[in-house]
């Protein structure tokens, strides 16, 4: 039987640091053994669970799009006992990953679609996923208008930010970076929230409009009031849930939600959806 | 179905016979109370009890075991690669298991064996396992089995379900393990045992003098139950230890651990509960259930809302009534799922839903 | 002890009428013999609820911890040496509390009665120094006084220390007690025969933390056998982990802990936890001269440092 806690063994590639804070990471593994990455053949918006041996294992979102081939990417905040010793590896270092878990955003139903997607803080990890995957030649005819709100405390708390520059060049992607406030004369993108933000640059919502979001729950628990006023109704607006997990494949019943596991049945939702379940997340 | 009758003078003789090929695990009398013990040669089970004061869901789903093993030493080869830790899956039969305990390993099992995974730590043991049941003729004050769609006789989850009827026994082979193993011991003497043990079995039933009514709970809202205000009070009382999770034959949750000696390491795999404080807290701080009332709200609204729904299949509950006889602060469930079922049935829930 | 019920009652009654208090916590009525469930009272109609018997050994003043309602709290002697011990700690102020005293003469070990009768224990019943066990097929009477908790049995403090109101008449003060004979006995064995004692007491463990989540000292945020940075204790099953955990929890009551039962009383295998707390209370009697929670005047002795501490054990 195969056993679904082992990890597969990858090999730190390359460590990029993100932010001016030096909390945020961006990790490129590589499987040591090629044919695993067959095995985990995974869509944007999944999660996996990244294996430390000795510390523990941490849930993180997939920041490596699946059209990016080759290696897996994840980027990964300085919290707790595992991220902390994570950020202290270096480049050749072993690990493991399991994976991929949990659902992802829900492509079929987005195709032919105009797309919003609304980030915050060190939250964009799988939009980015997303995001790459959808501006990929064989994909982008598939999906309708593109737009994006990303912002971050400041322009050195941005994550992947030669990639935010390059994508805000293209004409096939509307781009809206902004950052809560900077004194950098040369910033050239939004200052301002990321709900007023939204408010104010992102196109309306109808039938044939979905939102992704993922961010902090300050910032979700505003942006969602602009997104109705906007017209997205609840069951169009995409989110990705965190919880506390172990397991990762539904059965340490740790990261429930009412009979929601986060791990197995999320941790991609529609609003609707979370409307149903109790508020203990 | 088959039933083979068993002298009880040829007893031991069966179990020296099976002995050969099982390990075999069952109640044994430690100071007051009984717990299951694995058996050495020539022990018996003792059967002189009621139930055992842990159930026996530890022999197939250990309280702590080894998942896997590594090396932290970067001079050898695999360093940093977890490696299955050694198991044992030999077969092994588990005599004298209660009818209650028997229906909680299937309950179990919903939850390690699923479409999309399956746990091979609880999943190898289990199908090593073959249960031998012991049905309740004298089930205790507190048991309510019959009303959580279980009973002192019943034959879910079991591969044989034995009764003790004086000087021998009547034991009903129910599944192909079970065959197996009454094959082991030699017990093959057929006899038309139904009627007899039907009649033992609404003898039985009759006896047990609690029940639950979980009728309205499968149509009731989520949300309205989740809001209603006993909770307060349910809660009080609770200081949130694990004892009702750990003797409970249908909790699962667990924790997982890595720990290391020196350079060599172990990831293990240890019961936990949803009563600790910290079992949902997140890295930032952040814990969805930080206050004693969410936590023992979801526990019964797990096993009596939650499971229902999601499985369609009764209760998260067998009645086996240890949670009630052992919670340091007697929080009773057979209390709150009456509380959880009338508020199903008011204009409370109706109004939401 | 019917008596005490109806004074609890009229007590508490009369200080929500009064509005002294915004509640009153209490027993009423367990559903398993030899229980009682520990309640609160909003309204004067809800203290119909409330009981009073030998069955009361939970130690109430667990409930208190940071509350910041006005309460009125049922304490027996223990009890109310631990509300001490909550005051001076600052886990909650005594202008919130109306301490409820009941003057005790002992409760029953549920544990040593269910190890007297092979069969189940269906009904317990009190008629004055007596106790009626019934099961299926027996019935027995029992002397109150052989079946009462091994604290209450040695206790020299029955009457509350602090109480605002009284339930009964304070009763008479237990003398010439041997409180640590048994503590001698186990000081007395070889090395050996003290780790397997241990580890025999400790075997059954199944680390659900009763006993602390029971006792009004473990109030720590994190516990130590929680803390991940660092990680202090396994949470394995491994006998290490469990007796660091034993052995810790018990010094980190040393000076404190009033040996009200309720740790081992919580206990769903029946460990006797308390050899730890009472060696640590006898060692605090000897070295410092110290009895936990009797006066909100002094301080426990881990809690501050005087020139004549006796430091011989220091080598």
């Amino acid at each position: 039987m195969e056993n679904p806690y082992l990890p597969y063994p990858v090999r730190i590639d390359d460590i990029v640091v993100e932010t001016e804070d030096r909390n945020l990471r961006t990790f490129k593994l590589v499987f040591l053994n090629p044919q695993d990455e067959d095995k985990f053949a995974y869509r944007a918006g999944q999660f996996a669970e990244l294996s430390i041996a000795g510390r523990g294992e941490i849930p993180i979102g997939i920041a490596s799009s699946p059209v990016e081939k080759g290696f897996l990417k994840f980027t990964i905040n300085r919290a707790g006992v595992v991220t902390s010793h994570l950020h202290q590896m270096k480049s050749g270092d072993i690990m493991g990953v399991r994976g991929p878990l949990g659902n992802w955003y829900p492509w079929d139903v987005l195709e032919g679609k105009n797309i919003l997607i609304v980030g915050g803080g060190f939250a964009f990890t799988t939009l980015r996923s997303s995001i790459i995957y959808m501006l990929h030649p064989q994909n982008r005819s598939k999906f309708g208008e593109i737009s994006v709100v990303y912002g971050a405390r400041t322009p050195g708390m941005l994550l992947y930010k030669d990639e935010l520059i390059e994508w805000e060049k293209r004409d096939d992607i509307n781009m809206h970076i902004t950052v809560d406030a900077t004194d950098d004369p040369d910033w050239k993108y939004n200052v301002g929230f990321v709900p007023p933000i939204t408010e104010q640059k992102a196109p309306q919502g109808d039938d044939n409009s979905f939102a992704i979001v993922c961010g902090p729950p300050i910032m979700i628990k505003f942006t969602q009031p602009v997104l109705e006023k906007l017209g997205y109704t609840h069951d169009h607006i995409i989110m990705s849930l965190e919880n506390r997990m172990k397991c990762g494949i539904g059965m340490c019943g740790r990261c429930g939600i009412g009979k929601e596991l986060v791990c197995k049945d999320g941790p991609v939702f529609t609003l609707s959806e979370i409307n149903k379940t109790p508020r203990e997340y | 179905m088959k039933i083979v009758k068993v002298d009880k003078k040829d007893w031991t003789d069966g179990l020296a016979k099976l002995y050969r090929t099982y390990r075999l695990f069952g109640p044994v009398k430690e100071g007051a109370f009984h717990c299951f013990r694995e058996l050495a040669e020539g022990d018996r089970p003792d059967f002189e009890f009621q139930n055992t004061r842990l159930s026996a869901k530890g022999i197939i789903y250990p309280q702590s075991e080894d998942m896997f093993v590594y090396t932290l030493d970067e001079s050898r080869e695999d360093h940093h690669i977890l490696k299955e830790a050694p198991k044992d899956d030999t077969p092994r039969a588990v005599l004298g298991i209660r009818p209650c305990d028997a229906k909680a390993v299937s309950l179990l099992k919903l939850n390690f064996d699923t479409p999309d995974y399956k746990d091979p730590y609880w999943l190898d043991r289990y199908n090593a396992t073959t249960l031998v049941g012991l049905a309740c003729d004298q089930p205790c004050g507190t048991c309510f089995c019959t009303s959580t769609g279980c009973g002192p006789y019943h034959e879910e989850g079991l591969d044989l379900l034995m009764t003790d009827a004086g000087d021998h026994y009547l034991i009903k082979l129910l599944s192909a393990k079970g065959e197996r193993l009454a094959q082991s011991a030699g017990w093959d003497g057929e006899i038309d045992g139904l009627a007899v043990m039907e009649n033992r079995k609404k003898a039985a039933e009759a006896k047990i003098t609690q029940s639950i009514a979980t009728d309205n709970l499968r149509a009731a809202d989520t949300l309205a139950l989740h809001q209603a205000d006993f909770w307060e009070e349910i809660s009080f009382a609770c200081i949130n230890c694990g004892t009702c999770t750990y003797v409970c034959p249908t909790c699962w949750c667990f924790d997982i651990q890595d720990e290391v000696h020196g350079k060599n390491g172990k990831r293990v795999r240890n019961w936990d509960s949803c009563m600790f404080p910290i079992f949902t807290v997140h890295t930032t701080g952040h814990n969805p259930r930080d206050t004693k009332l969410q936590r023992v709200r979801q526990r019964f609204m797990h096993k009596l809302k939650y499971f229902v729904d999601k499985y369609e299949t009764g209760i998260m509950c067998v009645g086996c009534g240890r949670c009630v006889q052992h919670c340091p602060v007697n929080i009773d469930i057979r209390r709150v799922c009456e509380l959880m079922n009338s508020h199903a049935a008011s204009d409370a829930c109706a109004a939401e839903g | 002890m019917i008596k005490y019920s109806d004074s609890i009652r009229e007590i508490s009654e009369r200080l929500l009428k009064e509005c002294r208090v915004d509640m009153v916590i209490g027993f009423r009525r367990g559903t398993v013999p030899m229980m009682n469930e520990p309640c609160f009272a909003k309204t004067p109609e809800e203290v119909q609820a409330f009981v009073w018997d030998s069955n009361c050994g939970i130690n109430l003043a667990n409930y208190l911890t940071d509350r910041k309602e006005k309460i009125g709290i049922v304490a027996k002697g223990c009890d109310s040496r631990n509300i001490v011990t909550h005051i001076i700690e600052n886990k909650i102020k005594r202008e919130q509390l109306v301490v409820i005293g009941v003057p005790c003469k002992g409760m029953i070990d549920k544990h040593n009665i269910a190890a007297r009768f092979g069969g189940e224990i269906l009904d317990v019943a009190e008629e004055s120094d007596q106790i009626i066990v019934k099961g299926h097929d027996f019935e027995e009477t029992l002397a109150k006084e052989d079946v009462l908790q091994e604290n209450c049995r040695l206790c020299i403090h029955r009457n509350p220390v602090i109480y605002d109101e009284l339930a009964g008449e304070l009763v008479d003060e237990q003398q010439d007690v041997d409180r640590y004979e048994e503590v001698r006995r186990i000081e007395a064995m070889a090395t050996d025969d003290k780790w397997a004692y241990f580890d025999d007491l400790l075997k059954n463990c199944i680390r659900c933390y009763a006993c602390r989540n029971a006792c009004p000292l473990c109030y720590c945020p994190t516990c130590f056998v929680d803390e991940s940075k660092p990680q202090w204790v396994g949470k394995s099953q491994d006998p290490i982990d469990i007796r660091t955990f034993h052995f810790l929890r018990a010094f980190h009551c040393a000076g404190r802990c009033t040996d009200c039962g309720a740790c081992q009383r919580a206990c769903p295998v029946g460990i006797n936890m308390r050899v730890f707390t009472k060696k640590l209370e006898k060692d605090c009697l000897d070295l410092f001269g110290w009895e936990a929670g009797l006066s909100l005047e002094s301080r426990p002795p881990l809690d501050f440092y005087r020139p004549d501490d006796p430091d011989d054990f220091i080598k």
